[in-house]
């Protein structure tokens, strides 16, 4: 652990900020005030958190239909966020992406995506500006063990590779494509890495839900991408994911105990927390302040979300062209 | 004024454009041609030869040779123009946006709205599309009728090689998504072009290639050569038409069509797409809506059949909108009383 104290409660607030956010929109949405589809990042926090952490504004990435937690761990306005999935004009997007569209290109966040398997080839071409830029920059791409099916992630990583793009495509394998399981759907032999290997990528592999693990894999891989001349570069974290594929989903695919188990033993909040305790870094004191703050924050972006102006008819009209 | 082909003033505009702006960049299948290949980039060049002589002007880096992977050239250029580039990407065949629609579709076309309106998407997707070839079902197609109808995209379809240069210019420059549709018969054609080096044609701004008192006829790329000779029969039997390119059919130039048919009071549209929902039937309803009182006879649209594009030449040849069929729309228009 190279972390300094700041960059650790940093990172801790990070997930913990998405946590919250995700676990606020849970019980929010079940009122009926929230419109739309909502699919929650809960337990994937390590993932975002331990990429992220390494990117600044001018590093690009480009998240999925599950991307709260990337945007906001690529620096997205926390209550400009729960105002654009409360569909108020003051949101990110004026109301008009939605929790499936939030972006906020100034920060490099090239937007969640609707449609599962869009963002690897966009990643490739934000990629390849990187390399004409040639200043160490580089595009990632999350994609999940569903999109790793699509047939856009396959072209994706070949171009990446014959374009010698500046991209990182990191899957996250959370197990569940919507409902179904990567151990049928994923079909070679539980493994997605390899894939990008066989397009003749050098690939890495963590545990999403430990941040250590994700921190120090993506340094190793953001040290290679940012070289110039190396092109992309491939890494699978393992997660959990804590709610349904949509919010509503029933999840009658989970086995027996299944919830508890892995937010018993496969938390990236908790196994964080012990882990610093563990090492003598941080004292609970330290956390539990944190968590105070976070939950605060939280509670105020929803007094905001709910307080700020709706869009009005005439906002349809605008924003379709630059000029038109 | 120089005398040039079709062809040459895409690569011209191309090489121009990229020369005074670096951010502008090209991609696509084949574009150098030769890449990986005993005999060397740029050994062919783009089947086209809309691209020719980039790669040696421009390098790899602005001239990127894909791989057949109409997604992912589609979703780079949306990555590029995200990123602050200008990218040209080409789509060989316009048939191929089938593979490659959900970039342009979901991506390309919706960033802007989704993203309230806090980002600029400069991309220029040129396509070459038509019948003409006898290239059957699957390299015939002209597909303008499925992209006007995309919000967020702007779709132009030059006819002349003057056209090509002022849209094309346009069309990089501008910060919108375009689909630049060019007419792959039309390649070959030559004509005058300006040597502006900032001649732009706005978009949405129709051209009159005729005047005439009597019927409007509206079309744009290669059939408007077929209502310019029926223009010119008629006129010596002393039938005068109005002759309407669009040049883009999105944005649509409204008002110098209404303009034509409150005069005229007769419309024939020619289009080279399939009847339903299309661009004839579109702007048959926008003549009844907005030009009633003005019309004579009903607004006729000419179109090929609700069939895919045919193979044999004799089934080809049926298939497009003729001279003589167009002759004959007119006639019929000008019947009623």
């Amino acid at each position: 652990m190279q972390l300094s104290r700041e960059a650790l409660l940093r990172a801790y607030r990070q997930m913990k900020v998405i946590r919250e956010f995700e676990e606020r929109l849970h019980v929010d949405i079940q009122t009926g005030e929230i419109a739309g589809f909502t699919h929650l990042y809960c337990g994937q926090e390590a993932v975002a958190v331990g990429v992220c952490e390494h990117l600044s504004v001018e590093d690009k990435i480009v998240s999925t239909h599950r991307g709260h937690g990337h945007c906001l761990a690529k620096g997205c306005d926390v209550n400009g966020m729960m105002k654009e999935i409360w569909g108020s004009r003051e949101g990110l997007c004026k109301g008009k992406g939605g929790s499936m569209h939030i972006a906020d290109v100034d920060k490099g966040m090239l937007g969640a995506n609707g449609i599962v398997g869009a963002g690897a080839p966009i990643a490739v071409g934000a990629g390849i500006a990187a390399k004409i830029d040639g200043k160490g920059h580089v595009a990632i791409t999350f994609s999940g063990d569903g999109a790793c099916n699509q047939g856009t992630t396959f072209e994706a990583m070949n171009m990446a590779v014959v374009t010698k793009a500046a991209t990182i495509f990191v899957f996250e394998n959370n197990h569940y494509s919507e409902h179904t399981g990567f151990e049928y759907a994923v079909g070679t032999n539980k493994d997605i890495a390899s894939r990008a290997e066989a397009f003749g990528m050098k690939v890495w592999r963590g545990d999403g839900t430990d941040f250590f693990s994700v921190y120090e894999t993506m340094r190793e891989v953001l040290d290679y991408v940012r070289v110039p001349g190396n092109g992309p570069a491939a890494v699978e974290f393992d997660t959990e994911r804590f709610f349904g594929h949509f919010e509503g989903d029933p999840q009658r695919y989970r086995g027996p105990g299944e919830l508890d188990r892995i937010r018993e033993m496969r938390d990236c909040l908790k196994n964080f927390r012990k882990s610093v305790i563990d090492a003598g870094l941080l004292e609970h004191a330290d956390i539990d302040a944190l968590d105070a703050e976070v939950l605060e924050a939280i509670e105020e972006s929803v007094r905001q979300a709910k307080a700020a102006d709706r869009p009005t008819a005439e906002d349809v009209l605008t924003d379709v062209y630059i000029s038109y | 004024m120089a005398k040039m082909m079709y062809r040459d003033a895409v690569v011209s505009t191309i090489a121009e454009e990229m020369a005074r702006d670096e951010n502008v960049v090209c991609l696509g299948e084949d574009i150098v041609g030769g890449m990986g290949t005993p005999g060397g980039p740029e050994a062919i060049g783009g089947i086209w030869s809309t691209s020719t002589g980039l790669f040696g002007k421009f390098g790899a880096d602005r001239v990127i040779d894909t791989p057949i992977s109409e997604s992912a050239i589609m979703g780079a250029a949306a990555g590029l123009a995200l990123s602050g580039k200008r990218p040209i990407a080409e789509l060989m065949f316009a048939d191929f946006i089938g593979v490659s629609l959900d970039q342009i579709w979901n991506q390309l076309a919706k960033f802007r709205y989704m993203f309230g309106g806090k980002t600029k998407c400069p991309a220029v997707i040129r396509m070459a599309y038509g019948a003409g070839y006898n290239a059957a079902a699957q390299h015939s197609q002209a597909v303008h009728q499925i992209l006007t109808g995309m919000p967020g995209l702007k779709v132009v379809m030059p006819t002349t090689p003057d056209d090509v240069k002022g849209l094309l210019r346009t069309a990089i420059r501008d910060d919108d998504p375009v689909i630049f549709l060019e007419h792959k018969a039309l390649y070959g054609v030559k004509g005058e072009v300006s040597d502006d080096p900032d001649y732009m044609i706005p978009f949405g701004h129709a051209r009159l290639s005729r005047a005439g008192q009597d019927v409007t006829i509206v079309s744009t790329g290669l059939l408007l050569g077929f209502c310019e000779a029926v223009a010119d029969k008629l006129a010596a039997e002393g039938i005068g038409c109005d002759v309407i390119d669009l040049r883009t059919t999105s944005p649509l130039d409204e008002e110098t069509i209404l303009d034509s048919v409150e005069v005229t009071g007769r419309l024939i549209v020619v289009d080279e797409a399939p009847p339903r929902c299309s661009l004839g039937a579109d702007i048959c309803a926008l003549v009844a809506e907005k030009a009633f009182a003005s019309l004579k006879a009903p607004p006729l649209s000419v179109n090929p059949p609700h069939t895919p594009v045919p193979f044999a030449r004799e089934l080809e040849t049926a298939y497009l909108p003729s001279v003589d069929k167009i002759e004959a729309a007119v006639r019929k228009v000008l019947s009623y009383r």
